[in-house]
């Protein structure tokens, strides 16, 4: 049954979500107004900026200084790569928990997901010596490896609830059929878990893409993402808020764009299995 | 070929032993079906047979070879499940072709069987679509489809009609057993559903709590079976089981009469009041309280007009009478 509610109570409800949702957007929103001023003008009140001329002058030097597009492919390759990476090793790693569960396999996933309550600064000089001693300071190999086993539990936790999902019976079938293990999950598991694997994918983009701890302490230039690309724009002292602004539109946009676009794939993915 | 032995066959899921060593004999060329109540092990015991269930002990031979520790794959086993389990996202065609792209076969030749099975299957039009566009029926069918191509040495079927409604489960059954006349091929049959038991197989594997209480012929387990449990399983309505003084005038401890050897009439041993009826048009099947035993299950001709609350007396077939003892037996 329908509940009915009064038209002054849906106004109401309409217009304080409303409300909040601007109140959440409005730091984006203000970030977006300062990069399209002048630095003078960027130090104003939003309300007032918007008076002011707008100009594109704090792109243009942020280009000009940095040049955004070698940031830009490090950022690409490393949430792409470890997100790749990661569910390669998890696409397995789900299927034997989902499929084939041991007596401690509940036991090992709240392990796994453990190592996520833990701050990353917890661990930051072994790893950095290690870094250092293996050379992968400042390299996108390196990055991409402890990016990967960042979000691994994240990842393998994900695809395991998808996978739950999925009839067993159809996997069986699969062996009956003649499949090899390996073709059990490539022909028949991962094409049926598509959706559950496209929403771990991109969200596991967007934090990877994020991530702001562990690019910004291990790398200078050379693999520098575009955390670090904004970081470089944070000075002590000096007039700096619009071309920091500039940097961080320019680096958030791509993934706001992807995140835009593929958001029906990502609310379907992450609310996959919660209505049978 | 499809000769299948099982020799002290055990599976135990932890502490509970759910088939409690068992052996039995499948030749080739049978329609065995194995039936039993829920939980008594009887789809434990295919999927053993399947290798999708490992033994604990014992050995599973395959055409007289060891097959116990052979991965499903290797068993030359093709299976049809309750469920269908059709890949949803490959459409019918890719569906059947897939255990023989599995076997690396020639595509040419694997789409040349295809062709065939779905002829023989009637799917020849609904090749191009997904299994979420077809019917229950058309489901089963591909899954049939799917197990043929493969030209297995035995078929395993999981209760392939339990989810079909109950015109189309008669004329998949009828289908089946087609399939197994012109195929030959060994068909392992589980379905809790007697009927289907009686109507399909050359031979019936009863099983109660994973041990084997009869193997027959339906008619052999109609006519003369083992224990009470054969007799109370075997046939429907069910058999009726009187205990007590009544039983011990024929020296038993149980005796068993059908419904259809009852006769209903004048100068019947047996008294009692009519309860429900049920017509079934060719039948009418009459509730009895009887006077000293208790209800009992009588099958009259469709056209008899008793009413509930009427007094009848009934007289049960001498001949048919079976006699149990205190263990449950036949004598």
């Amino acid at each position: 049954m329908a509940r009915a509610a009064s038209p002054a109570r849906k106004a109401t409800v309409t217009a304080l979500a409303w409300v909040i949702g601007f109140l959440i957007f409005f730091p984006i929103l203000w970030t977006v107004l300062m990069s399209f001023h002048s630095e003078g003008d960027a130090i104003k009140s939003p309300f007032a900026m918007l008076a002011s001329p707008w100009s594109f002058e704090s792109y243009g030097e942020v280009q000009q200084r940095s040049g955004y597009s070698r940031y830009f492919m490090n950022s690409v390759i490393i949430s792409f790569g470890s997100t790749l990476l990661a569910l390669a090793i998890a696409i397995p790693a789900a299927w034997a928990m989902a499929f084939v569960p041991g007596k401690r396999t509940k036991d090992l996933l709240m392990w796994m997901l453990s190592t996520k309550m833990m701050p990353s600064v917890g661990v930051l000089i072994p790893m950095y010596l290690m870094f250092r001693d293996f050379h992968l300071l400042d390299t996108r190999t390196g990055l991409v490896g402890i990016l990967t086993m960042a979000n691994l539990p994240i990842v393998v936790w994900m695809l395991y609830t998808y996978f739950k999902e999925i009839p067993s019976e159809i996997l069986e079938a699969a062996r009956m059929d003649g499949a090899t293990l390996r073709s059990e999950i490539i022909h028949v598991l991962t094409p049926m878990a598509i959706p559950g694997i496209a929403s771990t994918l991109l969200l596991n983009v967007i934090l990877a893409w994020n991530e702001a701890f562990w690019t910004l302490q291990l790398t200078t230039s050379d693999a520098a993402p575009l955390t670090q690309f904004i970081a470089s724009y944070s000075s002590p002292e000096g007039l700096f808020y619009a071309k920091l602004s500039a940097a961080s539109t320019m680096a958030i946009a791509p993934i706001l764009i992807l995140g835009w676009f593929s958001q029906k794939q990502l609310v379907r993915g992450l609310t996959f299995g919660a209505v049978k | 070929m499809g000769k299948i032995t099982l020799h002290s066959v055990r599976k135990s899921f932890g502490e509970v032993d759910v088939i409690p060593s068992l052996d039995l004999e499948i030749e080739d060329g049978e329609f065995v079906v194995f039936v039993g109540p829920s939980g008594c092990g009887k789809s434990t015991l295919l999927r053993l047979i399947a290798g999708l269930e490992d033994t604990t002990s014992g050995v599973i031979k395959i055409d007289g070879l060891d097959a116990t520790d052979l991965p499903p794959a290797k068993r030359g086993l093709a299976m049809v499940f309750q469920s269908y389990a059709l890949y949803p996202h490959m459409s019918v065609r890719k569906n059947i072709t897939f255990p023989l792209k599995m076997a690396g076969m020639d595509p040419a030749l694997a789409d040349a069987r295809v062709t065939a099975a779905a002829k023989v299957l009637n799917l020849t039009s609904y090749l191009d679509r997904k299994p979420g566009q077809l019917s229950g029926g058309q489901r089963q069918r591909v899954a049939i489809g799917r197990a043929i191509v493969r030209e297995p040495k035995a078929f395993l079927f999981d209760e392939p009609l339990s989810n079909l409604d109950a015109s189309l489960r008669v004329s998949m059954r009828q289908e089946i057993t087609e399939l197994h006349q012109s195929l030959k091929t060994t068909m392992i049959y589980v379905t809790h559903d007697q009927v289907e038991a009686m109507t399909m197989a050359d031979k019936i594997v009863v099983l109660n709590a994973g041990r084997i209480e009869q193997v027959g012929s339906p008619m052999e387990l109609y006519r003369a079976p083992a224990n009470v449990f054969v007799a109370g399983f075997i046939g429907s309505p069910k058999m009726n089981f009187v205990t007590g003084p009544e039983a011990a005038k024929f020296d038993a401890a149980t005796v068993g009469i059908r419904p259809e050897h009852i006769d209903v009439g004048p100068g019947g041993v047996w008294h009692g009041k009519v309860g429900l009826t049920e017509h079934l048009g060719s039948d009418t099947f009459l509730k009895v309280a009887v006077d000293g035993i208790g209800a009992m299950t009588v099958r009259a001709s469709g056209e008899i007009g008793l009413k509930p609350g009427e007094m009848i007396s009934l007289a049960p077939q001498a001949n048919k009478m079976m006699r149990f003892d205190g263990a449950g037996k036949a004598i």
